[in-house]
């Protein structure tokens, strides 16, 4: 599947080089891209192919009052200068208060932009969560972006490939967020570098869009370029009807060739994984990179049992979340929960946060943000009245950005704070200087934001 | 448009012995608010540099002063995680040329090429040496040839080849630009572009 997207878009090869890689969408934000544009600037040229480029302010947004302007000077500036580079080059520029505004990766797909056998690049690493329809998408640098936006093309060399199988009925309580990061905790988190990932198998099968998504999603943080999975009859049935996807006649003619878009029976992979995940619990980490995950009613590894050269990155890990090892996740404290983020801030997320905690009451030593992924995320959820089941329990559904999941904006965990989190990074410092993060799936998060310390979900379904 | 050609350098070393140092590390996402290149070197590695009172951490390999020089020395897989290229920008802008490690992530290698940054991979054995060489003999020297693909621990004369993309090392060389390649050949894109929609 792989070959056949990446095939079809080489423009040329150079001679012992990388390939020209042609690029059907091509998303941008506010940090990534204004040093790219001041290139272009300096070149004195103009965006090749502006059609092909979407703009959305996300990373550095505020998560309240969105009506009135930014007040962090700087980043009004990148936001600013993201909408005035796309008025100057015709860009498509969804702004803050655009009904269709939000995280790159969550509207790409809501508005249809997302489409099987596409080749998509933003730059930013989480690129692969388009994958889940079958696309070629992967994050880039801001010298790639000034490349897409000058040629529409990006200079690379093809990736290994690789095909990760996963099968088996998922227990109840354990999703899509813990099948990836109990995969990431196998294989680690460089275990992919070089690789595209091919994710298949019955557990994949079985997943909604939004689940997909959340698996490619994370596939970068196993270090791979980028994971796809094929796309199916629960791919077609997603697109169909969204704003920009193909219609009538023109929608015929893609889904005839989407249909073709599947690893043939005798495809060859330069490494294969299986896992079987009917038995596994829900996942949370213990570290400060996503491989150091664990089943939440396990422990932290003993020292003796970590390779003897990775012992000083596992201790210094440690020492920075001050976790002992040895020791069970059951029963830390937790004094932040935050659901969001291009992992998991979409409606399927919300709606299972807030099915959990209905009828219970947020734990006092929790401060919780829930942020939507998108606007149009955020007006669905209103339109279900998940905001007023939130309220009810103590919770307040936000406005939506990046938010905590990269802390750009005012949503910093403060130092030495522990936090339950829906994103994808739990690296030192990511939610804020000197946060601890621990990552966990939208059920988990909900049961520490009721209880106030790490707890199996399962015990209350 | 051109960036600086690429020539041997012969330098002491900045020993960074972890592993997985993310470009969250590099470059601490609040300071990626800038709308310009320049300027991120004095925030790389903020957050290990300084305290909350932005007092240098004198235990921090940057600021010993025992250590300096164009090339940094890193534990494996390094540059994992964000794609921000703000990283480069930062090692790049505090003065290092080389970065050298057993290991290097993937976006993070592309953005150093793309930049005058050479990411140079060598076996975990030898940088083990490397290391231990420069613990032992702060101001010990390596050699980095771009040309020959080799760099040598002057101390001892070990040396390793690494390996890089036969284009991109061309591109270094000569102080090539990717882009102006892209430009030479939009006749050939639109072309494609043509043949593609019907
Ligand atoms: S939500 Fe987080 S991971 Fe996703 S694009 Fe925003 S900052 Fe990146």
């Amino acid at each position: 599947m792989f070959d056949k997207v990446w095939d079809s878009h080489v423009v040329t090869q150079i001679e012992g080089g990388p390939s020209v890689v042609y690029i059907d969408r091509h998303l941008i934000h506010e940090v990534t891209s204004p040093q790219a544009f001041a290139g272009l600037d300096r070149r004195g040229i103009m965006v090749f192919r502006p059609q092909n480029t979407i703009a959305t302010p996300d990373h550095n947004v505020p998560t309240v009052n969105q009506h009135i302007p930014i007040q962090d000077l700087l980043s009004r500036t990148q936001v600013d200068k993201l909408k005035e580079n796309a008025q100057k080059h015709k860009i498509n520029h969804y702004g803050l208060n655009h009904p269709y505004q939000g995280i790159v990766h969550v509207i790409g797909p809501e508005l249809g932009l997302t489409q099987p056998g596409m080749t998509i690049v933003c730059g930013d690493s989480h690129t692969s969560t388009h994958g889940a329809f079958g696309s070629v998408a992967f994050g880039i640098g801001t010298s790639e972006v000034e490349m897409v936006l000058a040629s529409q093309c990006i200079l690379q060399s093809k990736p290994k490939k690789m095909r990760i199988t996963i099968d088996g009925e998922l227990m109840k309580g354990v999703t899509a967020k813990d099948i990836i990061l109990y995969v990431i905790s196998k294989i680690s988190a460089s275990g992919g570098t070089g690789y595209f990932v091919e994710f298949a198998g019955s557990a994949i099968r079985n997943l909604s869009m939004e689940g997909r998504m959340t698996v490619c999603n994370m596939s970068i943080e196993m270090g791979a370029r980028g994971g796809h999975i094929a796309p199916d009859e629960t791919t077609f049935n997603y697109i169909k009807g969204r704003e920009f996807a193909p219609k009538g006649e023109e929608w015929k003619k893609k889904l005839a060739y989407w249909k073709t878009l599947y690893s043939d029976e005798d495809a060859v992979f330069d490494r294969e994984l299986n896992y079987n995940v009917s038995g596994i619990e829900p996942m949370i980490t213990y570290g400060t990179n996503p491989g150091m995950g664990v089943c939440i009613t396990g422990s932290i590894p003993a020292i003796d049992t970590i390779e003897e050269n990775a012992r000083a990155s596992f201790q210094k890990s440690l020492e920075y979340m001050d976790f002992e090892a040895g020791s069970s996740m059951i029963g830390k404290d937790v004094n932040y929960v935050f659901v969001g983020s291009c992992t998991n801030g979409r409606i399927e997320d919300l709606r299972e946060f807030t099915n959990f905690v209905k009828g219970k009451k947020k734990a006092e030593n929790i401060v919780a943000w829930i942020v939507p992924g998108s606007r149009q995320v955020e007006k669905q959820a209103i339109e279900e009245g998940i905001d007023k089941s939130l309220e009810e329990a103590g919770f307040v559904l936000r406005q939506p950005g990046c938010s905590a999941c990269l802390a750009m904006n005012d949503d910093k965990i403060p130092e030495g704070n522990y936090s339950v989190s829906t994103t994808n990074r739990n690296f030192e410092g990511r939610q804020g200087p000197g946060s601890h993060t621990m990552l966990a799936s939208p059920l988990t998060a909900a049961a520490a934001a009721i209880t106030g310390k790490v707890v199996d979900p399962r015990d209350f379904m | 448009m051109s960036i600086d050609k690429f020539l041997t350098i012969r330098s002491s070393c900045v020993p960074l012995p972890v592993e997985n140092v993310d470009t969250d590390q590099i470059i601490p996402a609040r300071f990626l608010k800038a709308t310009t290149r320049d300027g991120f070197g004095e925030n790389l590695f903020r957050d290990w540099r300084y305290d909350k009172k932005n007092q240098p951490i004198k235990e921090f390999v940057l600021n010993n002063p025992a250590y300096k020089g164009k090339v940094l020395i890193a534990g494996k897989n390094f540059g994992s995680g964000s794609s921000r290229e703000h990283a480069v920008w930062a090692i790049h802008d505090y003065g290092f040329k080389v970065v050298v490690s057993s290991f290097f992530a993937d976006i993070f290698k592309n953005n150093a090429l793309n930049n005058g940054l050479l990411p140079v991979r060598i076996s975990a054995e030898f940088l083990t040496k490397i290391f231990n060489a420069v613990e032992a003999e702060t101001d010990t020297e390596v050699e980095v040839s771009l040309e020959e693909q080799k760099i040598t621990l002057l101390f001892t004369g070990e040396w390793e080849n690494f390996e890089i993309n036969p284009y991109k090392k061309k591109c270094l060389l000569n102080g090539y630009d990717d882009i102006d390649y892209l430009l030479s050949i939009k006749d050939k894109i639109g072309t494609y572009e043509a043949e593609r929609s019907n």
